[in-house]
């Protein structure tokens, strides 16, 4: 039968199920799939912190949400316009997120009483009218693919373990997503284990057939490819992003990597990644706590190479100690914090942006620290190499943070050339014919030498004492402490020198024409804010963007900015911390929004933020 | 989950290989630092501090090549005192800045100096982390079996029933035997010595540097001010029947003649006190500090009185070659760059899976 394809522009796709069924996985390869067609897209895996949870559960379901279009997108969506729910409990954990209209396609295999009743269904929901706004395709994808499989002699169990790559298949033919990748995937992934090779590309390719053959699926979709920028594309998280923006700051310094890190959700993948690229001088120390993965990563910057631990907020909360030696002792170091939901252990796989006061002040004493925040998974890789140069050139500690939804969320990448990467200079001290002053500074920088063991004449004793100017001897002269602690204050101050001014995107301020609200933010929200501004410039709403990359020391020009415009909003993943900033040191009252879901905000949402605050705005004077 | 056999590595069993050394002679003035000695009139830091400037001109390094890192306490000022590169860092925490260091730089010679109360309270995790990796450092343990720096609080080793400022009643606690502790922490070199015997601190000093991986020598020594006397026993008139010496491939014999041995219970593998002259020489337990099986080592170890120390065996309990964690780690780098050639930036950032936009 001849079946019809249209065209859409966008599709958001979101594949749930439970944990152990695989649906990371499926949603990976997906984004593969669909980075290798040239679409542009945006990506949201949303996990449980159960490695399984009891199966058939709400809290065991595990999703992953795909949003790609034939333009350039900015979130990986609100609200999906497809959902694949593999068991009831996937259905019910996200079926309220849909909008009228959309499509469910829903394994009808695990519906029995005993399923629903653990995923909190009174009724089935297949046979009552509950679904009746959606197109639902009940397929019985585990029976399909069991028997598709058979052949190959499995268990059960791994037989309908196959039913991800069913699912798979039939979505990747609904959007005519090109299957070679995922089959040479798979090739490589069970390369010694035959059997499963073959089942799981068997029902890959099952599931394909299926929805090519099958009257229930009578339209086909085509969303073109987006039209993007030239050049050499991948796809790419943020934690992986990340792991090469260190990489490539080692190689561009000369500096061999350390990385002290101990284990936690999310930021284990940089630790995963970065053992596995010794052979470009990195180094890989898997510590007994979190204060050991920071102790010897500063050892290592001591020792000349470039220290870098990567953690969560938890893991910062235990450094802090370290991170104030390392303010005193004035070296280089790169302390990321892949940002979760808190306090305390809090929402281990969801997102939040609420360190930045953590950051900015969670040491005893004045010990302030460069802040650095990437605004989405591809810029992970620039913001590792800008904290590098402001740690090695300001010898100071650099926080990075990231948080859960940049560093799992993936997106394409054009790739840099990479002899456009930024030369970082360790400039190490050499002995020279005046007695050594480890704590003499360069005039512009206020930096201080960094005087490596090994180096003749330079032998000099440094500690978390306080230390008298220049010569670096223990002091405890209150004008010299005063004089320290001002010192190490305006160098981290001078950073604000060597960035660029904060740029504003507001269209009509080439024709006299500026925005009276301006949306503020930083990290990974700029992806909604984005999104919402464009919503709203649809709307008729004139409207400023400004994102910040630099959280400490701001850019020098911020607070001028600030004051242009009459509203100021600033939408954040906590109560409101950059807000208190801002307010403090620039006296602007900026209007807050402020979410914790462990969520990332959505673009509709933020939309109708700047509706109210617009519609709100007294009508321009004179 | 699997595992692999490492490959060997070039296995050195010298802790100063790779460490660059000097032709000019070295004397003890040439590591003493310009900084007033600050601890107080009595100390016993100032021995050990005497003992180490006069002991690393042996040595010959390069003095730009050896590192001294500390934690907190009383002790933790020693890098201060000596012309070498130095770092006074935070409590406890020296043995993870000395992984990250000895890791990155096979150059360098480096020591940890460390109290009762950095290594043993705030630091256990650390010190008992860093012995079982074998990471090549010498830490240098002054065990004073109180606080000093905090005004005479109990320590981790002091004497359960100790009266100080904050156990009014006496302490509560059980003290850590710190020997028994690095042998249960898989040391490779764990040592005894005294503060003011500097003939055998040198000598175990000699052997700990030699030593490739985590050396670990405590050091009785005495707090003039909040536990003074507390190695009394094992000094002056009468040491001799207090300090058991343990000399590796030597009966062990104890006594101002002599006249006390040791014997291993074959059954229990416990270590009992005998009189030579009942057993003779002949049946006398002989020490073996290099035997693989640790629990000899251990046994030993347990002679130790627990409350105030009127015997303790002193010297080197235990001296075992297994690689280094720093040179296993060194060597993997290495594997990599040679099996598969120097990291090729380019090709790591594009992956597998590009698109071209025209």
């Amino acid at each position: 039968m001849t079946k019809q394809v249209k065209q859409l522009d966008r599709v958001i796709i979101r594949f749930a199920g439970d944990s152990g069924d695989g649906m990371q996985l499926t949603g990976d390869r997906f984004t593969a799939e669909t980075a290798a067609f040239g679409n542009d897209l945006s990506t949201l895996p949303d996990f449980p912190a159960e490695i399984r949870a009891p199966a058939g559960t709400l809290h065991g379901v595990s999703s992953f949400q795909v949003h790609f279009a034939d333009h350039d997108i900015l979130t990986p969506g609100d609200k999906p316009d497809v959902l694949v729910a593999m068991n009831p409990a996937a259905l019910r954990a996200n079926v309220a997120d849909l909008e009228p209209g959309a499509t469910v396609i829903v394994d009808s295999h695990d519906f029995s009483t005993r399923n629903l009743t653990r995923a909190g269904y009174a009724d089935n929901p297949l046979e009552d009218d509950s679904l009746d706004n959606f197109a639902v395709h009940q397929v019985d994808l585990t029976a399909l693919t069991v028997e598709a499989v058979k052949e190959f002699g499995l268990s059960r169990k791994d037989s309908a373990r196959a039913k991800n790559m069913f699912a798979l298949g039939l979505v990747s033919w609904m959007y005519g997503r090109p299957t070679e990748s995922t089959v040479e995937f798979l090739q490589t992934r069970f390369a010694s284990k035959t059997e499963l090779r073959d089942a799981n590309i068997t029902a890959f390719r099952t599931g394909w057939n299926f929805g090519e053959t099958t009257e229930a699926f009578a339209v086909s979709y085509e969303i073109k490819p987006a039209v993007m920028r030239p050049g050499r594309y991948r796809n790419i998280t943020g934690n992986l992003a990340l792991a090469y923006g260190i990489i490539a700051a080692g190689q561009r310094s000369g500096l061999s990597v350390f990385l002290g890190s101990y284990p936690i959700t999310p930021a284990s993948d940089i630790l995963h990644e970065l053992s596995k690229h010794k052979r470009f001088g990195v180094t890989t120390f898997q510590a007994e706590d979190e204060i050991s993965g920071i102790g010897a990563a500063l050892g290592a910057s001591f020792g000349g190479a470039l220290g870098v631990t990567t953690t969560s907020g938890p893991g910062v909360a235990l450094k802090s100690e370290t991170i104030g030696l390392a303010v005193m002792l004035e070296l280089p170091l790169l302390i990321c914090d892949i940002q979760r939901g808190g306090p305390s252990t809090g929402l281990p796989t969801k997102t939040e942006q609420s360190d930045l006061l953590q950051a900015m002040f969670g040491r005893n004493g004045e010990a302030p620290v460069p802040i650095i925040a990437p605004r989405s998974p591809s810029d992970c890789f620039d913001a590792a190499l800008e904290a590098v140069r402001i740690a090695v050139t300001y010898r100071t500690p650099v926080m990075l943070l990231s948080d859960g939804y940049l560093g799992n969320g993936s997106e394409p990448w054009r790739l840099p050339e990479v002899t456009e990467l930024p030369d970082i200079e360790p400039a190490f001290a050499t002995a020279g014919a005046e007695p050594f002053l480890p704590y003499a500074r360069d005039p512009e920088t206020l930096a201080r030498p960094w005087a490596v063991p090994g180096t003749a004449g330079l032998e000099h004793r440094i500690g978390g004492l306080e230390k008298a100017d220049r010569t670096g001897d223990i002091s405890y002269d209150p004008a010299n402490h005063d004089l320290m602690v001002r010192t190490r204050q305006a160098k981290v101050d001078r950073v604000a020198a060597s960035i660029g001014p904060l740029e504003v995107d507001d269209p009509g301020s080439e024709h006299g024409q500026r925005a009276r609200i301006l949306v503020l933010g930083w990290g990974s929200t700029y992806g909604p804010i984005g999104a919402a501004v464009r919503r709203a410039r649809r709307d008729g709403i004139s409207v400023a963007q400004a994102h910040l990359r630099h959280l400490n020391p701001f850019p020098s020009d911020l607070g001028e900015v600030l004051r242009r415009y009459d509203r100021v909003v600033v939408p954040e993943m906590n109560l409101g911390q950059l807000a208190l900033l801002i307010r403090a040191k620039y006296l602007v009252d900026v209007v807050g929004y402020n979410k914790v879901r462990g969520l990332p905000f959505g673009a509709a949402e933020l939309a109708d933020v700047i509706q109210g605050v617009a519609a709100e705005l007294p009508a321009r004077e004179g | 989950m699997t595992s692999i056999d490492l490959p060997t590595p070039d296995l050195r069993s010298d802790g100063l290989a790779g460490v660059p050394s000097t032709e000019t002679p070295q004397t003890r003035k040439d590591f003493a630092s310009d900084q007033e000695v600050r601890w107080c009139p009595g100390c016993g830091d100032y021995a050990v501090l005497a003992a180490v400037q006069g002991f690393l001109p042996e040595l010959g390094l390069r003095r730009e090549n050896i590192v001294f890192i500390s934690g907190i306490g009383c002790a933790a000022r020693f890098p201060y005192y000596l012309d070498t590169f130095g770092l006074h860092s935070i409590h406890g925490r020296a043995p993870t800045i000395a992984t990250g260091l000895a890791v990155t730089r096979p150059d360098l010679s480096v020591w940890v100096v460390t109290g009762d109360g950095d290594a043993l309270s705030i630091g256990g995790n650390h010190l008992i982390h860093a012995l079982r990796r074998n990471v090549n450092m010498t830490i240098l343990l002054f065990n004073n079996r109180i606080y000093g720096l905090t005004k005479g609080q109990y320590s981790p080793t002091s004497e359960t029933g100790k009266v100080t400022k904050s156990t009014p009643m006496g302490s509560v606690d059980t003290p850590f035997n710190p020997i028994s502790l690095a042998l249960g922490a898989e040391a490779t070199f764990v040592a005894r010595t005294i503060d003011s015997d500097r003939v055998h601190l040198t000598s175990v000093l000699r052997e700990a540097a030699a030593h490739r991986g985590s050396s670990l020598v405590e050091i009785y020594q005495n707090c003039p001010i909040f536990n003074d006397g507390a190695f009394d026993a094992l000094k002056g008139g009468g040491r001799e029947a207090a300090i058991i010496p343990l000399v590796h491939g030597e009966p062990i014999t104890f006594g101002s003649e002599g006249e006390h041995g040791l014997r291993r219970d074959a059954r229990t593998g416990a270590i009992d006190v005998v009189e030579v002259a009942e057993l003779g020489a002949e049946s006398l337990l002989v020490h073996d500090a290099h035997t693989d099986d640790p629990s000899l080592a251990f046994a030993l170890s347990r002679l130790t009185d627990a409350g105030r120390i009127n015997r303790a065996p002193v010297g080197i309990f235990r001296q075992v070659e297994r690689p280094t964690y720093d040179d296993l780690a060194r060597q993997q780098v290495t594997t990599a760059r040679q099996t598969s050639g120097e990291g090729d930036l380019g090709a790591l950032l594009s992956g597998r899976d590009t698109w071209t936009v025209a």
